[in-house]
């Protein structure tokens, strides 16, 4: 790697004082890097962490695995005669459930990484603020697309037979990672909001079981009592499940993917202002 | 402090953060002339870190005003930013990546191109004798390895300002001198360092300007001369040639200088502190001294005098110890043994 040819292995190869010097001669800053270049280097931050700690690639693909093996054949036979033509209604649904779910990781890698030094540095640049912040979740989006692609695999090998074909699937899945991407700014305000990782997991956990759970990834809403339905039915979750499922299956839901991308703008215009003001903060 | 005055990096006035109850820091004043090193020594929890935050934009001050290259911290934070690179007392560089993966990632956000931030990356950790480690991940590095990627991290766009914060903490007497060639190399250059330290040899061997602070108020503040001479005239260190002399040497020395006077650890060694209070220069006193042990008969082999350290200075300033706060191994017992430093890189 290194001409240098160290006889002390012990010790560090020295400064050099003169090339130090020779570097450091006053020399023109260059220009400041636009939003999108420094969103787009710490999105290559993430992708390196994803290298040296491929571990962390379980959530999204174990995890996902289960959950489309355990809910065809659990509700498959009761809910639509067999598993198999349970999966053509299913696979849509806990697509966006399961990647709805992985996306509050976010806020407890967030959580964990403020914490350290390096934030120092990142705060003390002269970059666009929330790049830092939007170069985590371009990172997840790319968790999120490894996710979404494992579970249609295994979905296709139970059975599921998308109608829509490829450009279906990938404008359901596509929609899927802009919305999970835009819903990931809750998870970095509670990220930066609480104290630890811990308390993060814990209010993730009482908001996204209901808001998964209570949506038509499962079934009808039709057979559920009023109250239900008037909740379910304007769920953004359902929204995004009917979008998903529609585009999947060869339709244009139009009305069903503008309530998708609209409540996706809602959630980066409300929280994306709350995270950054707490980022400031910090 | 509505005009920025000519020739200064940092002016504050007046500087308050609180944490609760707690005034971290208490109206400090700061004037940090441009292309020198200016020492901020406290012992832990002085209010160095945070001093050194809202300076770095990294913490929003609760009162006072606080200037860098003329540029309010609060309202022009995105111009000193600009200005300023910031190593933090705790690594402040990714320890996941590897360390050119750190370079390349910073300087990609300050602005370089790819080529250019690869470039740069290779000839900083070649100079930093870093590059059989580039491509190791940060988190296998010793802790001298540590710190001169922290700094290589801070100098990728040479800046105006460079907050060095403890950058010596924690490191063997070795580590520590070469970090300290660092610092002289970087500001050789025109870089006005700011440097924190609990360490009073490191602000004698570095800083042109010194502030001593402590409970977040600046207690002292001068030149090193200066400080020391606000404390006392020095000492005068002597040699005898035989140890069973020392009792009458050390009883001599007192009717002479009517000063404190220890025995040191070696058995024919005696430290004498004169009084600057006595009218006489410490040359005068050191040679009336000698005149009065050599007409006892005794016989000195060698003798020097001293200004007095930074400690005596700490000690005289605050009342108590640095060390009372601070953690054991300081370079204040530099002479033992480094500590094994936690994840040292066998290589």
């Amino acid at each position: 790697m290194s001409t240098v040819t160290s006889t002390d292995v012990q010790d560090l190869a020295p400064v050099s004082a003169e090339s130090l010097a020779a570097l450091l001669v006053a020399q023109e800053r260059p220009p400041r890097p636009s939003a999108l270049s420094a969103s787009l280097t710490f999105g290559w931050r993430a992708i390196l962490k994803i290298k040296h700690v491929p571990e962390q690639l379980f959530d999204v693909t174990a995890f996902p695995i289960m959950m489309v093996l355990m809910y065809t054949y659990l509700f498959g036979g009761a809910l639509a005669g067999s598993p198999e033509e349970y999966i053509q209604f299913l696979l849509p649904g806990i697509l966006v459930m399961s990647v709805v779910m992985i996306t509050m990781y976010t806020g407890v890698s967030v959580n964990t990484d403020i914490e350290k030094g390096v934030f120092d540095r990142f705060r003390s640049l002269p970059i666009w603020r929330p790049s830092t912040m939007v170069g985590y979740l371009l990172g997840d989006a790319l968790r999120y697309t490894i996710a979404s692609v494992v579970m249609l695999t295994v979905g296709m090998i139970l059975g599921y037979r998308p109608d829509g074909g490829p450009a279906g699937v990938v404008a359901g899945i596509a929609l899927l990672v802009v919305f999970s991407f835009a819903f990931s700014w809750i998870w970095t305000m509670f990220g930066l909001l609480l104290r630890t990782e811990k308390s993060v997991m814990g209010v993730s956990m009482m908001v996204i079981f209901p808001l998964t759970f209570l949506s038509n990834v499962f079934v009808d809403p039709r057979t559920m009592p009023g109250w239900l339905q008037a909740f379910v039915n304007n769920s953004p979750v359902t929204h995004l499940a009917s979008a998903v499922r529609g585009l999947m299956a060869g339709d244009w839901p139009a009305a069903e993917i503008a309530w998708s991308l609209g409540w996706a703008g809602l959630f980066v215009l409300v929280f994306g202002p709350v995270t950054m003001r707490l980022y400031n903060r910090k | 402090m509505s005009q920025h005055t000519a020739g200064l990096a940092i002016e504050t006035a007046g500087l308050v953060k609180t944490f609760g109850e707690t005034r971290a820091v208490d109206g400090v004043d700061l004037a940090v002339p441009t292309g020198t090193v200016y020492g901020v020594l406290g012992p832990n929890g002085a209010g160095k870190t945070t001093t050194v935050k809202m300076l770095a934009t990294l913490l929003r001050p609760d009162g006072g005003q606080a200037r860098v290259f003329g540029h309010d911290v609060v309202r022009e934070a995105d111009e000193v930013r600009g200005r300023v690179s910031l190593t933090g007392q705790y690594a402040s560089v990714d320890e996941d990546l590897t360390g050119t993966e750190n370079l390349v990632l910073l300087g990609r956000l300050l602005g370089h191109g790819k080529k250019a931030a690869r470039e740069r990356s290779a000839q900083l950790l070649a100079a930093f004798g870093l590059a059989d480690a580039a491509g190791k991940q940060v988190k296998h590095y010793s802790g001298g390895m540590r710190r001169r990627i922290d700094i290589a991290a801070s100098i990728l766009s040479t800046p105006d300002l460079l907050f060095l914060d403890e950058p010596t903490t924690g490191l063997d007497p070795r580590s520590r001198n070469q970090v300290w060639d660092i610092v002289r190399a970087v500001v050789a250059q025109g870089t006005t360092v700011l440097l924190t330290t609990q360490y009073l040899d490191e602000a004698d061997q570095l800083a042109s300007r010194i502030a001593v602070i402590d409970r977040g108020r600046v207690i002292a503040e001068g030149t090193k001369g200066e400080l020391k001479a606000s404390v006392g005239a020095g000492s005068v260190h002597l040699r005898l040639r035989d140890a069973e002399q020392r009792p009458e040497a050390e009883h001599v020395l007192r009717l002479a200088l009517d000063a404190d006077v220890q025995q040191d650890p070696d058995p024919v060694a005696l430290t004498a502190r004169l009084d600057a209070a006595a009218g006489d220069t410490a040359a005068a006193q050191a040679a009336r001294a000698l005149g009065e042990l050599a007409r006892a008969g005794v016989v000195v082999d060698n003798f020097s005098l001293g200004q007095p350290s930074l400690d005596e200075v700490f000690l005289a300033l605050t009342g108590h110890d640095t060390k009372a706060d601070t953690e054991p191994g300081t370079p204040a017992d530099a002479g033992t043994p480094a500590r094994g430093q936690k994840g040292e890189v066998a290589a």
